[in-house]
């Protein structure tokens, strides 16, 4: 068994969760959290559309947000993809998406306030770096043949759109339509942060109890988010993007001041403000590793690292839910509720609420992590297993599931999880910000104390840890021979 | 107009020679067929005469490299994208203009596709295809066509239509053709190829059918 390098690759990452374990802080520190998940639930079960005249607004702001985020990251990230061949914007790319959507929105915050614009650049910003990279990869698939036989001569414009995108139009606008579903998550978390969209409405509905009302704003998200493929039609697209922008609400005036003080003294390392010379740097950069950014990243790691485990695990354990090669329909009916409950809920609100449950420590955000990126693995592993033809004296039972349908699907399901690799790295450093001791944790702290110097180097250095596990994440795919498909 | 001259001419995949060394001398007006088993050379060949001939020969490859996503209009169009600006190109790509539509619907009415103009390529049977890029290479206008098995996909009337449609747009033709009795019929020289090399070169008026036949 340990001659499969796929197995021994997982026996390794397994025994990383285990040690990893050991330094990390689980515990549910809440005097009676089963008293609060049940009141939860109970809210879910009675929600209550009309406590608030807000919820329709909230409806609105989050779909705009992410309709005229996305547009823009897509018109972005397709200008990029044309000159991916270009290192630089290789480069750029790769660190524009290396940061969250969350973290580009309290950077912004800090200078634009609460404008729309706000909003509308933090999911545009790491969109657009996506998208080049996903784009760039989908044109370079486009069949050469077509453009071998255009007469010389034919200028390089006409070639591109008659000989390079129609052959490939139909992955592109799946893959857009794809994003604009992950979009809607990213525009209600932004909520968190002050912004007018669900997150906002959910974060205020919960500091008060309202858990009817929390109950009914999950749920019309969950609404929306499924009926996407009834109301987001290819015919009536320009018009929502076209429209949405007049949707983002007045916010409040920028302060062009503040945007000027922001780059030339806010971001200026203090002791370079101060002129107080690069040996005060040394010590004020010395300070910052020691106390904020290495225990940030020691922790960012640690729970990375089970979370990961975690998710695989949920994966193997709910795919056979919506397989057809188990149970019967009422099962899988319910597997696919669970499993779109599951992977629609962005992690940020999962943690938000278990935190509230539970009180703070890692737990709730490995349980978030893992609910959700194991539902989003489980949902497409399970789909895939759909395509096996099993014989018809194939095993039944747990012998089909472990000799059958595993084996079948475990490389894919390996490549899936070291693509969300560094997902689960870019959601683990921003849920510091609910007050688990991560990455994001020390960002939040340094910018509620306003000092965006250190704020900024913080970011710098989760977004290095990111493009440092993206790359060794498609290291260890190449070295297995792992193919996959972007998922967000 | 010049033809094609081929001297010594080598081809390897893959670390194996495939083809040559051979030598070809194609004159203006000269309507040669490639005869030989599949294998035996000749899509390597009609490659190789196409990087020669540079712009001036209209190709169809055995592929037949259209674009499946546009419509059979477009991938006719294609052939002359070098003589329009990019406006007009771009334009064309939204809605075709009147002229170009006088020209390429007739070519489609002679093969018999003209109810296809707007249907994608991706949507047509084998045959329908062939005739997209037969169109495509006839719109092409250049001096020379070289053509690798155009008539595979077609039944025999339609393939007798497509030859002489062939011949009426081009007087220099270079055409890999496995049926033996359309190569007779509508060229007047037959290079039979075998193992890479030229193994019969001889006006067709002096050839029968059995004397191609060992070829295969």
């Amino acid at each position: 068994m340990f001659s499969y390098p796929t197995v021994r690759t997982t026996f390794l990452f397994v025994a990383i969760a285990i040690i990893a374990l050991a330094f990390s802080d689980i515990a549910i520190t809440s005097i009676n959290p089963w008293r609060d998940l049940g009141r939860f639930f109970l809210g879910v079960v009675t929600p209550d559309f009309f406590s608030t005249e807000g919820l329709a607004t909230a409806i609105l702001r989050t779909v705009a947000f992410a309709f005229t985020g996305v547009a823009l990251g897509s018109m972005c990230g397709f200008l990029l993809a044309l000159m991916y061949r270009w290192r630089i914007v290789r480069l750029f790319s790769a660190f524009i998406r290396a940061i969250h959507e969350l973290f580009w929105a309290l950077i912004f915050l800090q200078f634009f306030g609460f404008h729309p614009l706000t909003g509308v650049l933090a999911i545009a910003i790491p969109y657009s770096g996506i998208f080049a990279k996903v784009y760039s990869e989908i044109l370079d698939e486009a069949d050469p043949e077509p453009r071998t036989l255009l007469p010389t001569g034919t200028s390089a414009i006409s070639m591109f759109l008659y000989a390079r995108v129609p052959d490939v139009w139909d992955r592109i606008r799946t893959y857009t339509s794809y994003r604009l579903e992950c979009g809607m998550r990213s525009s209600a978390i932004l909520g968190f942060v002050g912004l007018p969209t669900i997150g906002f409405y959910l974060e205020s509905s919960f500091s008060q109890g309202q858990y009817s009302e929390a109950g009914a704003l999950l749920i019309l998200f969950y609404v929306l988010i499924a009926t996407i493929p009834w109301w987001v039609k290819p015919k009536l697209l320009p018009i929502y993007v076209v429209g949405a922008p007049f949707f983002l609400g007045e916010g409040l005036p920028i302060v062009w001041g503040n945007v000027a003080r922001f780059f030339t003294e806010d971001i200026v390392p203090s002791p370079i403000r101060n002129n107080e010379g690069l040996g005060e740097f040394g010590a004020w950069l010395g300070d910052l590793m020691l106390t904020e950014a290495i225990p940030g990243i020691w922790n960012t790691v640690v729970l990375t690292q089970i979370a990961l485990v975690f998710t695989g695990l949920l994966a193997l354990l709910a795919f056979p839910l919506i397989s057809t090669h188990f149970g019967g329909p009422v099962r899988r009916t319910s597997g696919h509720i669970f499993l779109v409950i599951a992977r629609s809920t962005p992690e940020y609100i999962l943690a938000y609420i278990l935190l509230q449950l539970w009180g703070p420590s890692m737990l709730p955000a490995v349980v978030a992590l893992a609910l959700h990126n194991g539902g989003i693995i489980g949902h497409l592993i399970g789909r895939q297993s759909n395509n096996i033809k099993l014989r018809a004296d194939a095993a039944r039972g747990l012998n089909r599931y472990s000799y059958e349908l595993v084996p079948r699907v475990y490389s894919s399901f390996l490549a899936f999880l070291f693509y969300r690799w560094e997902i689960i790295m870019r959601e683990t450093a921003i849920l510091g910000i609910l007050g688990v001791a991560t990455l994001g944790f020390y960002i939040d702290s340094a910018i509620q104390n306003i000092q965006f110097d250190r704020a900024m180097v913080l970011i710098l250095i989760t977004a290095m840890l990111n493009i440092g596990i993206d790359g060794l994440s498609r290291f260890i795919r190449r070295r297995l021979a792992l193919q996959t498909m972007p998922t967000c | 107009m010049t033809g094609i001259k081929l001297s010594g001419v080598t081809a390897s995949f893959g670390g194996e020679r495939v083809l040559g060394p051979l030598s070809l001398d194609i004159k203006p007006g000269e309507r040669i067929a490639l005869v030989g088993k599949s294998g035996a050379g000749k899509s390597t060949l009609i490659r190789m005469l196409y990087q020669q001939a540079n712009s001036q020969a209209s190709l169809i490859p055995q592929d037949l490299g259209l674009v499946h996503a546009l419509p059979v209009f477009h991938n006719v169009y294609m052939a002359r994208l070098d003589q329009h600006p990019n406006w007009y190109n771009i334009v064309t790509l939204m809605r075709p203009f009147e002229r170009e539509r006088a020209d390429i619907e007739p070519l489609l009415d002679q093969l018999g596709i003209l109810g296809k103009v707007r249907a994608t390529v991706s949507s047509l049977s084998g045959g329908q295809r062939q005739r997209v890029a037969i169109a495509r290479a006839i719109y092409r206008d250049a001096t020379m066509l070289l053509a690798d098995e155009p008539v595979s996909a077609l039944d025999g009337p339609m393939a007798h239509v497509v030859m002489s449609l062939l011949n009426e747009a081009y007087e220099t033709t270079v055409i890999a053709l496995h049926d033996v009795e359309l190569a007779l019929r509508y060229c007047q020289r037959i290079v039979g190829i075998q193992d890479g090399q030229i193994a019969l070169d001889e006006a067709s008026s002096r050839l029968s059918e059995t004397d191609i036949l060992p070829l295969y």
